[in-house]
Parts: C-alpha cells; sequence; structure tokens
C-alpha cells in the first residue's frame, strides 16, 4: 500500500460497526445445536444420586430392585471406575496449597450436600431416575463446620484429611508500613463486607455427552463447556487417551458466565461410561443439579479498613479475608483464582502507598467456589468502593471530588498497585467524568435532595474500578497455576473454491465471537465477511487452547486473527502479484477483490485461490505457497479496562424494596469490535451485578443443606428488576497490543453491586445505616433499621 | 408404564403417538418429534425457555404433561420461521441483538408472539412486567424490550 493512496484509508471498516450477528439466524429460529439436542443411536443416559450430607462416610451403597426398573443398564459407584480414571489434580505454585483430587463420584466420603455419588445408567432419562429411588445410601455423619469463620479454626473438623487444615489458600500482599500509617492517619474508616455466595445460572444447564468410537478407539466429548482445549488437556491423562484419540466439542453453549469453564465430575464421568460400555452416554444437569452442584462464587468474608487525610487522600489500606473456597478446589483454576484475586485487587483504580491484603481460602462442606464473571473483583470493589463513600461522607466531600483526587492520572501510567498489577494507559478520570457528564451530576444530587426533602429514601452511588483483561503469559489468570493462559492461536485458510475458514479454540457462549472475530478478519485480510467461516469450541482446531474466560477472548482471539490473516494476505498478495505482473507495494484486497494502482486489472479471492490450488503450473513450483497460516498471540501483558458506574435509587419506606432509578456506566475497552455486542455485554453484566447487590444468594442452612434449590428460591433478575442502562464509551490510548482491544465481557458485574449498596447506603444514610452484606434485599434493609435502635459497635475510629 | 396413545398439532402438522402419560410436553416436542428448539431451563416453571403457544396462549411446556395436549394445537420456534426466512418477531430480535447465547431466546419469542396478540404493551413498565415470565441471563433485557417495543409500535393498538 502506498502512503500517498489516500483512498485505501477511507474505506470502511468493519471494527466498530454494529454488524448484526451471523450467529443469530439459528437461534432465533430454534435450530442451534445445543449438547441436549444431540441424540445418537443407542445413546444412554445418566441420572446420579447425589449426596444428601455435607460430610460423612459412605459406609455401604445398596442398590436394592433398581435393576428391575425397565431401561436399567448399569450402576456405578467410585469403586467401580477405579481403574478407568486417575484423578484430575489442580496444582498449583502457591505455597501450603493442598491439591484436591477430583473424581467422578465420591470415594469414601462424601463432602458437600450436592455431590455425586451413585451413576445410573439408563435407556432413558425417566428409567434412570426411576431407578434413583431405590439406592439406599448408608453414611455415617462426620463433624463438620459450615461457616468459613468457623472451618479456618485450628480445631475446626478436616475435610480433606490429607491436607491437614482447612485453610488451602494463604496470600498477603503489602507495600509499605501499613501498620504505622494507620497509627498517624487523620481519619480512618473500616466494615466487615460480605458478597454471600452466589451461582452463575447460566440458562443452558450443564450438559454432556460422551461417544466412543469403538472402531478407532477414540472418544469424542461434545460438553457444554467454555473451555473445551482445557478439559481435552486435562482428561487426556484422567482417561490415558493421546489428543488424537480424544476431541473435546463445544457445540452451542447457553452462557457460562465463567461457571462452565472448568472441569466437572460428570464431565469426567461420560467419558468413563461411554468407553466402558461403548456406547453414547448422556448427562444433563437440571435446575436443581446446578444449583447444588456447579460451581459457585464470590462469598468472602471481607475486613477493612482504610485510612484518608483530612483533605481526601488515600494513605493505606488493609484487609483481612477469608475466602469460602467449598469442598474443593476446582481444576484448573484452584481455589486460589477467586480468594487471592480479591486481596490483588482490593486497592482498586487508586493512587495509595501503603496496603496490606490477607486472605486466607478455607475449605467448607458446601460446592466449589469457582470462575464467575468478574472473579474476586465484584468482591473487592464492593469492599473499596464502600470504604471510598465511607471516607468521603466522614470528611464532607462529595465521593466524586473523592474519586478525582485519588485515581491514578493519565500521567502517571503505567502504575503500579500495592499489589503489583500494572495500570495502564486507561481512562480512569474519563470514565468518572463521562459517568457524571451523562447523568448531570450536580443536577442528579439536587434531584435527590428534593426528593429526600419529599421524605422518599433516594441515594447516589458510584463505583470506579479497573480490572486486568487479555492477560498475556506474563501472568496467569490464576496465581500458581500450571496452565498456559497467555496464549491463542489462530489459523487461516483460503480453500481452492476462494471460502474462508478461520478456526480458533476460543468458544462462543454468547459473546457472538462468529461476527467480532470476522469483523476483525475482514479489515485485516480485505475479505467479505459472508466469505469467512469462524470455527471455534472444537479441542481439534488448533494445537492448545484454554478457551473464553476472563475477558480475554476479543484481545487473544482478535489478535491471533488479525496475525493469521496478515500472512495470508501477504501470500494472496504474492500470488497475485505474480499473477497480475505488478510489485506487490501496488497491489491491495478489499472486498474479496485484488485491485493494483497501477491498472485496471482485479482478481477476486476465489481466481487468486484457484490459481494457487487448481490449476497446476499457473504458478512456478518454487512460488507456489498455500493461502494458510496458523499464529498464536501472546499479549504478554494484560490490559487495563476501567469503568465508573453511577446509579440512583429509591428505597420503598414500607416495604424496603430497592428500585433503580437510573444507571450509568461510563467504560474504557479500548477499540470497539461490536458497539452493539459491547452495550449487550455490558447491560447483560450489569444485571447480573444488580442481582447480586438486590436479589442473589446462595443460602446453606446449618445442616450444610442449600435452601435456595430452585429459581423460585434463587433468585436472578427479571424484566423488572432492572432499568435501561446509560452506556458512555471512552476510548482514551489504545493498549500496546494488536489490535488495541480490551477486554469488557465482566465489567458490569464488577462494578454494579458496589454501586448500587453505595445508593442504597446514601438512601439510608440519615438512618445511620451503611449496607456490609450484599445482597440487601428487603429483610437486610429491616434487620438493618431494627439493629440501629440497638447501640452499633463503633464502625469507624 | 402403560402408553396412551395422542394426536396433536404442532406447527401445523398432525402428530399421533403412544406416550407414557407422565411425559412432559417439552420432553415430547424434543424427543419425540425432534423439535428441539423448545429448550429446557429449570423444570419447575420459572425460567420460561420452553414456553409454546398452545391453543393461542403461551403455556410452560416443563409443566405441561404431553396427554394434556391431546387434541390441542402447538407453536413453536420451529414453526415462526427459518434460518432463510426469519419471522418477524424473530427478525425484530437479530435487529435489536435481543440475544445472546440464544438459549432462553424461543422461549421469550414464543411468549412475545402471545403478548402481541393479546396485551397491549404501549409502554415499557407494559412491556417489562409482559417479559418478566422469562429469564434471560445474556442480554439484561434492554434490547429485547427495544425490539418489543418496536414489533407492539408496528402492530398498533390492540382491537
Amino acid at each position: 500500500m502506498s502512503h500517498n493512496d489516500h483512498s485505501v484509508e477511507l474505506r470502511p471498516k468493519l471494527v466498530g460497526e454494529r454488524v448484526k450477528r451471523t450467529e443469530d439466524p439459528r437461534f432465533l429460529t430454534g435450530v442451534g445445536r445445543y449438547v441436549d439436542d444431540m441424540s445418537p443411536a443407542g445413546m444412554l443416559h445418566v441420572a446420579l444420586r447425589r449426596s444428601d450430607q455435607p460430610h460423612a462416610r459412605i459406609i455401604g451403597i445398596d442398590v436394592g430392585e433398581a435393576f428391575s426398573v425397565p431401561g436399567v443398564v448399569a450402576i456405578y459407584d467410585a469403586s467401580d471406575l477405579d481403574k478407568d480414571v486417575k484423578p484430575a489434580i489442580p496444582t498449583s505454585r502457591m505455597p501450603g496449597y493442598y491439591a484436591t483430587p477430583i473424581w467422578p463420584l465420591a470415594r469414601g466420603k462424601v463432602r458437600y450436600v450436592g455431590e455425586p455419588v451413585v451413576a445410573i445408567v439408563a435407556e432413558s432419562r425417566y428409567a434412570a431416575e426411576d431407578a434413583l429411588e431405590h439406592i439406599n445410601i448408608e453414611y455415617e455423619p462426620l463433624p463438620f463446620a459450615i461457616r468459613q469463620v468457623d472451618a479456618v479454626k485450628d480445631d475446626a473438623p478436616l475435610l480433606h484429611e490429607e491436607a491437614g487444615t482447612n485453610t488451602i489458600i494463604r496470600r498477603e500482599f503489602k507495600r509499605g508500613d501499613v501498620d504505622t500509617a494507620f497509627e498517624n492517619a487523620p481519619v480512618t474508616v473500616k466494615g466487615r463486607f460480605r458478597m454471600t455466595r452466589k451461582t452463575a445460572v447460566a440458562m443452558e444447564n450443564r450438559s454432556y455427552l460422551a461417544e466412543w468410537d469403538q472402531r478407532k478407539q477414540s472418544l469424542t466429548l461434545h460438553t457444554s463447556s467454555g473451555s473445551p482445549g482445557i478439559i481435552r488437556d486435562v482428561l487426556s491423562g484422567c482417561l490415558d487417551l493421546p489428543g488424537t484419540r480424544l476431541r473435546v466439542i463445544a457445540p452451542d453453549v447457553g452462557g457460562s458466565f465463567g461457571a462452565k469453564g472448568s472441569l466437572y465430575s460428570e464431565e469426567m464421568l461420560v467419558c468413563i461410561l461411554a468407553r466402558k460400555l461403548a456406547r453414547p452416554v448422556k448427562y444433563v444437569s437440571d435446575r436443581l443439579e446446578d444449583l447444588s452442584g456447579t460451581s459457585q462464587a464470590f462469598d468472602e468474608l471481607i475486613e477493612a479498613e482504610l485510612a484518608v487525610t483530612q483533605d481526601g487522600t488515600l494513605i493505606g489500606l488493609r484487609a483481612d479475608v477469608i475466602g469460602d473456597v467449598g469442598a474443593y478446589s476446582i481444576y484448573p483454576w484452584t481455589a486460589a483464582l477467586e480468594t487471592v484475586q480479591v486481596v490483588s485487587f482490593l486497592p482498586g483504580p487508586y493512587r495509595m502507598e501503603h496496603y496490606r491484603g490477607r486472605i486466607r481460602g478455607v475449605l467448607t462442606p458446601k460446592p466449589p467456589t469457582g470462575p464467575y464473571r468478574g472473579v474476586g473483583r465484584p468482591s473487592s470493589t464492593f469492599a473499596m468502593e464502600r470504604l471510598i463513600e465511607m471516607a468521603a461522607r466522614k470528611i464532607g466531600m462529595d465521593p466524586v471530588e473523592f474519586r478525582r483526587r485519588n485515581l491514578v492520572r493519565a500521567e502517571e501510567f503505567p502504575y503500579r498497585t500495592a499489589s503489583g498489577i500494572i495500570w495502564d494507559k486507561s481512562a480512569f478520570q474519563e470514565c468518572l467524568q463521562g459517568a457524571c457528564d451523562f447523568v448531570d451530576y450536580p443536577n442528579l444530587v439536587r434531584e435527590r435532595d428534593a426528593a429526600r426533602k419529599a421524605g422518599r429514601w433516594v441515594g447516589i452511588g458510584l463505583a470506579s474500578y479497573a480490572e486486568l483483561t487479555g492477560i498475556g503469559s506474563r501472568i496467569s489468570v490464576a496465581p500458581g497455576m500450571p496452565i498456559n493462559t497467555g496464549t491463542e492461536t489462530s489459523r487461516i485458510e483460503i480453500d481452492a473454491t476462494g471460502a474462508i475458514t478461520a478456526a480458533f479454540g476460543l468458544s462462543s457462549h454468547g459473546q457472538g465471537l462468529e461476527t467480532t472475530l470476522a469483523q476483525v478478519i475482514v479489515d485485516e485480510l480485505g475479505c467479505k465477511l459472508e466469505d469467512i467461516e469462524v470455527k471455534h469450541g472444537d479441542s481439534s482446531l488448533v494445537p492448545m487452547s484454554s478457551g473464553t474466560y476472563a475477558s480475554r477472548s476479543a484481545v487473544l482471539g482478535g489478535g491471533a486473527a488479525t496475525l493469521a490473516a496478515r500472512v495470508v494476505k501477504a501470500k494472496v498478495l504474492r500470488a497475485a502479484a505474480y499473477l497480475m505482473e505488478q510489485s506487490i507495494e501496488d497491489l491491495d484486497i478489499y472486498d474479496g477483490i485484488i485491485a493494483s494502482r497501477n491498472s485496471n486489472q482485479t482478481l477476486t479471492l476465489k481466481e487468486v485461490a484457484s490459481a494457487v490450488y487448481t490449476q497446476m503450473g499457473r504458478i512456478p513450483r518454487d512460488q507456489r505457497e498455500d493461502l494458510t497460516a496458523s499464529e498464536t498471540y501472546d499479549p504478554y501483558l494484560g490490559t487495563a479496562c476501567s469503568s465508573t458506574h453511577l446509579t440512583m435509587v429509591e428505597v420503598d419506606t414500607e416495604t424496603y424494596g430497592v428500585r433503580i432509578l437510573r444507571y450509568v456506566v461510563a467504560e474504557d475497552c479500548g477499540k470497539i469490535i461490536n458497539p452493539m455486542i459491547v452495550d449487550g455485554q455490558v447491560h447483560g453484566a450489569v444485571a447480573q451485578g444488580i442481582g447480586a447487590a438486590l436479589l442473589e444468594e446462595i443460602v446453606h442452612d446449618d445442616q450444610g443443606q442449600v435452601v435456595t434449590a430452585s429459581l423460585a428460591d434463587y433468585l436472578v433478575p427479571v424484566a423488572t428488576s432492572v432499568p435501561n442502562i446509560g452506556i458512555v464509551h471512552i476510548e482514551a490510548d489504545l493498549p500496546n497490543n494488536v489490535g488495541g482491544f480490551r477486554g469488557m465481557g465482566e465489567g458490569g458485574t464488577i462494578g454494579a453491586p458496589a454501586a448500587v449498596a453505595n445508593a442504597v447506603s446514601d438512601a439510608l444514610s440519615h438512618l445511620g445505616v451503611s449496607v456490609e452484606t450484599l445482597p440487601v434485599t428487603p429483610e437486610r434493609i429491616f434487620q438493618m433499621l431494627r439493629d440501629t435502635n440497638t447501640p452499633r459497635s463503633a464502625n469507624s475510629t | 408404564m402403560t402408553e396412551q396413545k395422542i394426536t396433536l398439532s404442532v406447527n401445523g402438522q398432525s402428530y399421533t403417538r403412544m406416550i407414557e402419560p407422565r411425559l412432559l410436553l417439552s420432553d415430547f416436542l424434543r424427543q419425540e418429534i425432534g423439535l428441539t428448539g423448545t429448550h429446557v431451563g429449570c423444570e419447575h416453571g420459572v425460567c420460561g425457555a420452553c414456553t409454546v403457544v398452545l391453543d393461542g396462549r403461551s403455556a410452560r411446556s416443563c409443566l405441561t404433561l404431553a396427554i394434556q395436549a391431546e387434541g390441542t394445537e402447538i407453536e413453536t420456534i420451529e414453526g415462526l420461521g427459518n434460518v432463510d426466512k426469519l419471522g418477524r418477531v424473530q427478525e425484530a430480535f437479530r435487529q435489536h441483538h435481543g440475544l445472546q447465547c440464544g438459549f432462553c431466546t424461543p422461549g421469550f419469542i414464543m411468549a412475545i408472539t402471545d403478548m402481541l396478540r393479546h396485551h397491549p404493551l404501549e409502554t415499557d413498565d407494559q412491556i417489562r412486567e409482559a417479559l418478566s415470565g422469562n429469564i434471560c441471563r445474556c442480554t439484561g433485557y434492554e434490547h429485547i424490550v427495544n425490539a418489543v417495543r418496536e414489533l407492539a409500535k408496528e402492530r398498533g393498538p390492540l382491537k
């Protein structure tokens, strides 16, 4: 391309356009293909008898008359599968960590209500569930500590005796001299913050179908996973099958939000059973099993204290956190993923010298916690942003002005946080300003004050945060974890018909990657959108992939696609230059047509492909090269994605129900590939964050039973629970990665709980209460208001 | 279990099958006649993913026994359009990006098909109320509301 050729620069690009999604027609007409839509001939169904005990020894299993149920084929407990599988070990280099082995069925002991114990295989799910009724499991109940504050004690009953402790994760970050800083601090505020246990509630329940090919002695697992490559790699070891005989496919997947990105016992189980029985075996979770067996989230107890000067400058922060890991450390992310991120992100996007954050991750007899949209940061942002507003209130400063003084400024980038995270080139200040401008903040404050005068409980709350997205190989997504989360591969091929296949190991489960990755390729390669097929979610497409999670696919997938498209484009141009007798510098491709600046001659991609592949001898042997490329991208560092959320809420003075009156998100996600999709991601994530703030809570009673075991009890937002959301896109200095993209899929879930908690606290400030536990349900507000009648322990010094 | 014969119409086509009386309508549609566009999200009638239109009104197919549907006319997502030619509600969802993972989408579209026939849907509050029987975990609903607003406007006031 010539530097003088402005026409090339002015050509419309697809990156940045609201391109309608190419995957939509199949979803809209009911011909998407999710795992449960597949029914290969001879398929068997699995139903699971799950533990009804939180911690007990399995004394005996009696199958009774289960085999008398017509259609029952086989019944297994752990002892039947010993020779068929090795456990998955979620290893980590974290000091003092214990990796709980993961088996398909409970061995010897059960450790949470809902843990799979017995598998029944039958010709239909109905028959398998009928047979469950006949199974009798004799347990010897063992002592247990269901709450993390009890499980962390030295004399607490051990869940995994081999670990010698329930505290399998310990980590501390510190900088400066925090205790001295606090001694001399003019103003401090503190709180005891808790985001209670949540779960992802993807609308498609977890679903697995394994097919054993007797002829090739090979296995195919169709799984509702967000990370088919990780599942392939771990199962290869567990099942002793090389990648050539083990293929893991994530077809259409109905949402994950992180929770489908880990290895599950049932995933191992269907593979073992398919091989054992030489028939396809399917397991589909029902919602009860989902709410009691899918990985859960958050549930840290955060005691944190913030020191500031009278003029509103942050001095230091100290925090002691107990994370409730649940019964197992999840594969591959380990119990460190959620817990350690709470203390590594706690200082937030603020300038601060002194910090100490300690976490202890504790085993409890509850379902394992694992990745859920936002990971660690919803909890840390909730705690930090509450402290920020508490401090602002205490010194009588507007919380916006307080944040403005402490958010890292553009000239300070790259800024190393107290926990070692590097913030770089992200619009911290601009997002704060953008959110305030969008709502006309001074006017909104007047509106709130007027409403209060009229006796309404109205409050405004903000949350500013930054997150690391698109993380490369410099750090692992989960600390100490041995899998590679730093690279992704794209393989692009133009075939003999001129059609383009772009293959990724990433998996799309709602993100619209078939569209956005194609948009990136169109701009780089110069082809037409409709000529590209994006393939994803299949372990056989690229040598290694860890999948879609942690807001990484636009950055890593988009980066890999860009690199591969450039290589393919160079090959197309070399072939075209020969065919057109032009120099490469004078050629360019746009809309699938190769044109020269110096002639009217053009070639289509199809013609070039035909010349390269089909027309023998058309291009000399030593110049002919396949129009393919496979490129792997490693962004090395992560990119900082930042945002400010601002909301105004009203608390009903009689019912204590919270209604959201205004909501705005100002965010910097770098160069936007498809604004329509970004808006949708923001809306969805904010809705989940509002759910976490106001509705969602997994409750285990003192006996370890989950009492929120249906969607009538575990409440997720419906259309009436969420407002329209204003979105301000701020494109600041682009990050130093290929494409200039930042990840953004998780952000809403990070900002919304904190912003809503701050707004509710503001609305109730005249009543002397402060929101420290989420969800802030009407019942909790009632309790808080009742408790203010009795003297509270001093909340600040 | 003793099987019984049922005959019902799905998307204008008549089906006769021998079924167990306990068979759910959702399982009948998905497993007996292979229409897997109707999804099952909770099996307890809360999420709405399994919504179909039964004799003109939306119904939870996971809370309906197939045998209860004897003699009825059922509409499912597959009857509204196809990949080559989307139906009007389907097209509005695409234009407004009213879907992400697509799993809840057929249930929403069937519920909205019913709502457009019977509910005023004149304000956003009415639209959100009408949608509140279905759960979507991806979109945060705003784009779905936008799609329904356009459809309701196009339909005009209920007669």
